[in-house]
């Protein structure tokens, strides 16, 4: 080996690290395009109103704007995998579902102006419950997502393999757990970018987008503007900014800017924004998976059952439910389980729909078998790592036939655990961990042993149909693999395949693979990954996803530079009169091996193929262009006993760590990574680095810091990076990272897939090691400190009598573990005035006295009786936006009491409230107490991060201030300074 | 996340500055290093008409020792604070709390003025500012006044200065007794605004100037008795339900409060266990 196999640096790099990348924003767009801006809903759940647009389009530059009505008559539905009735167009019809969940699109001259006019669209909405609950959701009461699905689970099928109820009965000792996976995604550097163009000559759509498939995402998209395939050409760019899944989810956007396109006959771009990206371009989808194992005497794992409960949000976009299945096969993980039961269920939430994502299913499955494997030697008073060892599939039993049918191609689990915790590392850590917890510490050390699959089997979604539906509609499996190889009449090698750009280095290996069999540098091969739907080689199993790239499309390139180099091997023997078979290609040479000295220069025999077809062997056809087909015959159908062979290729990943966590801050701190990888052979260990400590940092991530927090409303909190923590350079520990090779004997390179692998172990082994460092069962993920907190800092010490409670929020002399309705703002306070009851209650009831006491207002107009319409500034500091309100009074009882409701809205968010009044007669005056409950909705909640609270707080005492100010009092307010006292001798303000 | 257009002035003088401020007063805005200033203007959560950016400008610039402060102009970065020779004897405190100021990177543009007129509850430089009882330097048309930092950040997001005014700088004071400085502060991730961050200046080997940003909705600074373990103990379990502190998605108000119970007697012994 020359080439392959070894850790060159990548072609990629020069261009992208000196600000050369050409990224989608980055092409140029066709003239007369307009920019477009999405108008999302604010709410999770709501009828859509009133849509009105006229102010919007009044704004010079501004040229449409297009609703869900408008879509849907120019389009179809998206196609769904599972049969249920739960239809989504790329904007919102009738009704939204999610935050975020796109209702009218803007076009315009430019951004600036779209988001201008986006402000100035106005949209009633009547809100309905939200569902947000998992467990909720699942119950018959649930309010639905989609009525025409009649539940929210729209998928439920259960699966048996072996004899789990027999080996249950058998069983010494049963272990139960309940796993919950948290919402995440992982965060591309770049958002989405489309630019679509619709041609009426032909009714075609041409859309360029930083879409990664795949590509059997496209007869979804050509299927719903009502086209055939080839009129909807999709083209990618040559650089990406990152996808980890997560571009799949801008597809539903190249169809809407085509539509928008047909609409208004003019090129249309979008490019998303952070706060959209965040907000809802895709999730992870979050599971609720109850586990429990059959155990023997000695913790081996005689059977399992499993019922995995998954969250999609809101819709289902293909290829989902892809989590759920993917792991299928197996699901029984490291380990030699042979009896298996498994419910899978897909439910309906209003979140954001959950998509593809790194790792796609295996972080969910692993963290509930790792953690349950933890919990057996736990209850079991068993050491951790020998249960594990007990329990993986031996050394020389592959290829291995899971229960639920895949075939682990080759590994020897074994050796890895040894070598991984041999070397003195697993004592060293356990020394470690006796001297932190002799000093009073907490430290724990976690395990996880990951099977790590690769190229998924395009037949394993059809594993959710019964084996008779299946049969009905006809057998689905394989996994397509295509590329060509070029060569020019210079010899100059070009390449290019199925795969898209994300990033991980793609060319550098096409062109190592390529270069390794035609005796080439690799800077002799040109790579162009820019796929173009018109004149690309695809198929639906194109695109970048489920590592197929080694075991798929590498192999293809593989096969394909075999051909051209058998192709100029023959063509070479001829004219060097020596057998095809003594031919070598050496450092740009073709010559004998025979005799050296009987040598062509590599682009003199190329030549040959396109300018001397004259001189080639018989029969052979000129120029020198091969595009192979890679169809690995292990990827079968699901059999009829549902057993599917999910992946085809299966490495390994052993990792172990120790944390370290701080008794004082709760900070959970991982000392010691080490992960062991086997992927069969590596083709570039250099790049198989870069992806394994990607994987690693999401991994982490998962563990420690990324969530999507909805509150109880359904409202989205983390709409910003200061809410959403991505971890930084300065938070990643040291990794140590190990290899064997165990090279798959199902594909002709070795190679398997490893990108995914850490995604998958690190949450496992970080909960792990968290659990035996407290000596807990339940580790929630991620780890926040405050959730660490929670769990070991039992009772509070009781407030001081003299500390009387807070005046305003409620909600935080409670502090439980509970963070998630943190946007439900409760709170209560009073102003002392000095009017009488019967003076407050006619205050209250004047509509003059409301305006000049509503913070802000600027214009009241009087509906009906007590029913007022305002237009107010609200703010705190440099914040301020402009609402409409209503403002309604409800529940008189004169001179006693009342209630106060009402709503605001605009561009900054939503807001709802009730306050509840009550006068109290105290001496000559009227002591006013309120209580009163806010809930925030939109950008304000999404991005509002810690103030939010504090700014309805704020909001709210203004307007009793001002009442109260009204009626001759001032409110009851004693400055926190004051309180403590006046410190370094309160100079005050000085002249 | 584009915002809405606004005028954009780049004054050569605070005179011009302030009478633009005169002019537009809450319609016009400060910008020096517009790291908190810019994502607020593109979330279109702020509405400013003008912007008046003294970012760089050596006219507000300025880092001076005068009267028993350290004086820091209006357009002086974080990093030149952080990076002055002279930081860490003239005061200690600053120059353990800089670091914690979000990132280098945004260390190079934020500025310390900035920071301070912006009045996030939980940032370390109002937090500095009010554990050492500094004050700021306000300049209007009208004139100039100096305000005490407990009388400058009157809440969230929210200070005394008047529509017309701009800070043109801020004091620190630099006496003999409050050399001995600790500072820590609890973040999700480093640079993140602190959930809870801890400011403790020695006066004495017995009282402790302790300022606790991230519970309350403004920097809360207090004096400790520290006499004995016990009173330190009884003073921080007070403080933690006075100021009560807020759930937010990032930490409960119970957690925030358990950290300045167990992290306040660390950092006020590292402030005593301090050299003089």
């Amino acid at each position: 080996m020359e080439v392959l196999g070894k850790p060159l640096v990548r072609k990629e790099d020069a261009a992208l690290l000196s600000g050369r990348g050409r990224y989608a924003d980055d092409i140029a767009e066709p003239k007369r395009t307009l920019q477009a801006h999405v108008i999302r809903s604010p709410h999770a759940h709501a009828m859509i109103g009133r849509i009105d647009a006229r102010a919007a389009l009044e704004i010079p530059g501004v040229v449409a704007v297009i609703t869900g009505e408008d879509i849907a008559k120019i389009s179809d539905p998206f196609l769904v995998a599972v049969k249920a009735d739960v239809p989504q167009w790329s904007l919102a019809v009738e009704r939204v579902r999610y935050v975020g969940e796109p209702v009218a699109l803007v076009l315009a001259e430019t951004r600036y102006i779209a988001e201008d006019a986006g402000e100035a669209v106005e949209i009633e909405y009547q809100q309905l419950p939200a569902i947000i609950d998992l467990r909720a959701a699942r119950e018959k009461t649930s309010a639905l997502v989609h009525e025409s699905a009649k539940s929210n689970e729209v998928h439920t099928r259960a699966f048996t393999y072996g004899d789990p109820d027999a080996a249950f009965k058998a069983a010494h000792k049963i272990v139960k757990m309940t796993s919950e996976f948290p919402r995440q995604s992982f965060m591309p550097m770049e958002c989405f970018v489309v630019v679509s163009e619709y041609r009426p000559a032909d009714d075609s759509y041409e859309v360029m987008a930083n879409f990664q498939g795949p590509f059997s995402t496209q007869p979804v998209m050509a299927r719903a503007c009502r086209v055939p395939g080839t009129r909807f050409r999709i083209k990618t760019p040559a650089d990406s900014g990152g996808s980890f899944g997560i571009k799949l989810s801008v597809f539903p956007f190249m169809v809407l800017c085509g539509l928008a396109s047909k609409i208004v006959g003019r090129p249309v771009k979008w490019v998303e924004d952070r706060l959209e990206h965040l907000v809802a371009a895709s999730s992870g989808p979050n599971r609720i998976t109850e586990v429990e194992a059959a155990v023997d005497k000695d913790g081996r794992i005689t059977a399992l059952k499993l019922d995995q409960i998954e969250d999609y949000g809101a819709f289902l976009r293909a290829p989902m439910p892809g989590p759920l299945y993917r792991m299928h096969g197996a699901l029984t993980g490291a380990y030699a389980i042979q009896n298996l039961s498994v419910v899978s269920r897909v439910v309906m939430t209003n979140k954001m729909p959950s998509a593809l994502i790194r790792g796609f299913g295996g972080p969910q499955m692993y963290l509930t078998l790792e953690r349950l494997v933890q919990m057996i030697a736990r209850e079991m008073g068993l050491d951790h790592l020998e249960v594990i060892k007990r329990n993986l599939i031996p050394a020389g039993s592959f290829p291995y036939k899971t229960a639920a049918g895949s075939l682990f191609d080759s590994g020897d689990y074994p050796r890895c655990v040894e070598l991984a915790t041999g070397g003195g590392r697993l004592e060293a850590l356990m020394k470690r961990r006796d001297d932190a917890r002799k000093s009073g510490k907490y430290y724990g050390i976690g395990f996880a042993a990951v099977v790590e699959p690769a190229m998924s089997n395009m037949g394993y979604l059809s594993t959710l149909l019964s084996p008779e539906a299946r049969e009905k509609a006809g057998p689905k499996n394989g996994a397509v693999s295509l590329a060509s190889v070029r060569v020019d009449a210079l010899g100059a090698v070009s390449v290019t395949a199925d795969c898209v750009v994300c990033g991980q280095g793609h060319e550098t290996v096409l062109a190592q693979i390529v270069a390794e069999q035609l005796g080439l540098r690799i800077e002799d091969i040109t790579v162009n990954l820019e796929l173009d739907t018109a004149n690309s080689d695809w198929s639906i199993a194109a695109g970048t996803y489920s590592c197929r790239f080694t075991p798929g499309t590498a192999v293809a390139a593989h096969i394909a530079a075999q051909r051209i180099r058998d192709k100029l091997s023959r063509i070479a023997a001829k004219q060097l009169n020596v057998l095809h078979t003594d031919i070598e290609f050496v450092k740009g040479k073709i010559r004998s091996k025979s005799n050296p000295d009987n040598a062509m220069a590599f682009g003199r025999v190329a030549g040959t193929a396109h300018w001397s077809p004259i001189m080639l062997p018989d029969g052979m056809d000129p120029a020198l262009r091969e595009t192979a087909v890679w169809a690995p015959p292990e990827l079968t159908p699901p059999s009829h006993d549902d057993r599917i062979n999910t992946s085809l290729t299966y490495g390994f990943v052993f990792d172990m760590c120790g944390v370290e966590i701080d008794p004082v801050t709760c900070e959970v701190k991982v000392e010691k990574y080490v992960s062991m990888h086997d992927a069969g052979r590596l083709l570039n260990p250099l790049i198989a680095e870069g992806q394994i400590r990607g994987a690693f940092v999401q991994g982490l991530a998962t563990a420690l810091y990324e969530e999507f927090v909805y509150d109880d409303g359904g409202s989205f909190l983390t709409g910003t990076f200061a809410d959403y923590v991505v971890p930084t350079a300065t938070e990643l520990p040291e990794l140590e990272l190990m290899h064997i090779e165990s090279p798959s004997p199902f594909t002709p390179l070795g190679a398997k897939g490893l990108a995914e692998g850490n995604c998958m172990s690190t949450p496992a082994c970080i909960a792990n090691a968290i659990a035996d460092a407290l000596g807990v069962e339940n580790v929630q993920l991620p780890a926040t400190p405050a959730r660490i907190n929670a769990m070991i800092s039992g009772e509070e010490p009781a407030r001081p009598a003299h500390v009387a409670p807070r005046q305003g929020i409620a909600s935080a002399g409670t502090g439980g573990a509970k963070q998630k309705d943190a946007r439900q703002i409760k709170g209560s306070g009073s102003v002392q005035v000095s009017a009488s009851p019967e003076k407050v209650w006619e205050a209250l009831l004047d509509p003059e006295n409301l305006k000049s006491v509503i913070p802000g207002c600027h214009a009241l107009e009087v509906v009906g009786p007590n029913d007022y319409r305002a237009e107010v500034s609200l703010g705190v500091g440099i914040i301020r936006g402009r609402f409409k309100a209503q403002v309604k009074l409800t529940d008189l009882k004169p001179n006693q009491s009342g209630r106060l409701g009402g709503s605001i809205s605009g561009p900054l968010g939503n807001s709802s409230g009730t306050g509840l009044l009550k006068l109290v007669p105290d001496g000559g005056g009227t002591r006013i107490d309120y209580d009163y409950e806010v809930a925030v909705f939109g950008k304000a909640a999404a991005v509002g991060g810690r103030m939010i609270e504090g700014a309805a707080q704020i909001v709210i005492s203004q307007f009793f201030a001002a009442f109260g100010r009204k009626l001759g009092g001032a409110p009851e307010k004693k400055s926190l300074a004051k309180r403590l006292g006046s410190l370094w001798g309160g100079k005050g303000t000085t002249k | 996340m584009k915002p809405r257009a606004f005028d954009y002035v780049r004054p050569d003088t605070v005179a011009e500055a302030v009478d633009i401020l005169a002019e537009y007063g809450d319609d016009a805005r400060i910008m020096a290093g517009g790291q908190s200033l810019m994502a607020i203007l593109n979330l279109r959560m702020a509405e400013p008409k003008v912007i008046v950016d003294i970012g760089g400008h050596t006219a507000f610039k300025g880092i001076k020792v005068a009267n028993g402060f350290l004086e820091v102009g209006a357009s002086v970065t974080q990093n030149e604070l952080m990076n002055w020779p002279d930081l860490a004897k003239t005061s200690p405190l600053l120059a353990k709390a800089l670091p914690w100021v979000g990132h280098f990177q945004t260390r190079n543009r934020g500025t310390v003025c900035g920071s301070l007129s912006h009045a996030d509850p939980s940032s370390e430089i109002p937090l500095s500012l009010a554990t050492l009882g500094g004050e700021v330097v306000l300049r209007s048309k009208r004139g100039e006044r100096v305000v005490a930092a407990e009388e400058f950040q009157t809440g969230m997001l929210s200070t005394s200065r008047e529509p017309d005014e701009m800070m043109v700088a801020a004091r620190f004071p630099i006496a003999a007794n409050l050399k001995r400085a600790a500072f820590r502060e609890v973040a999700r991730r480093h640079g993140d605004f602190a959930i809870l961050a801890l400011a403790a200046v020695a006066e004495t080997d017995t009282s402790v100037r302790l300022g606790i940003g991230g519970l309350a909705d403004r920097p809360v600074a207090t004096r400790i008795d520290a006499s004995s373990k016990s009173a330190i103990a009884d003073a921080l379990g007070t403080l933690a339900w006075e100021l009560e502190g807020s759930d937010d998605i990032h930490a409960t108000a119970r957690y925030r409060r358990d950290l300045l119970r167990r992290m306040g007697p660390i950092v006020i012994e590292e402030a005593i266990s301090c050299a003089a």
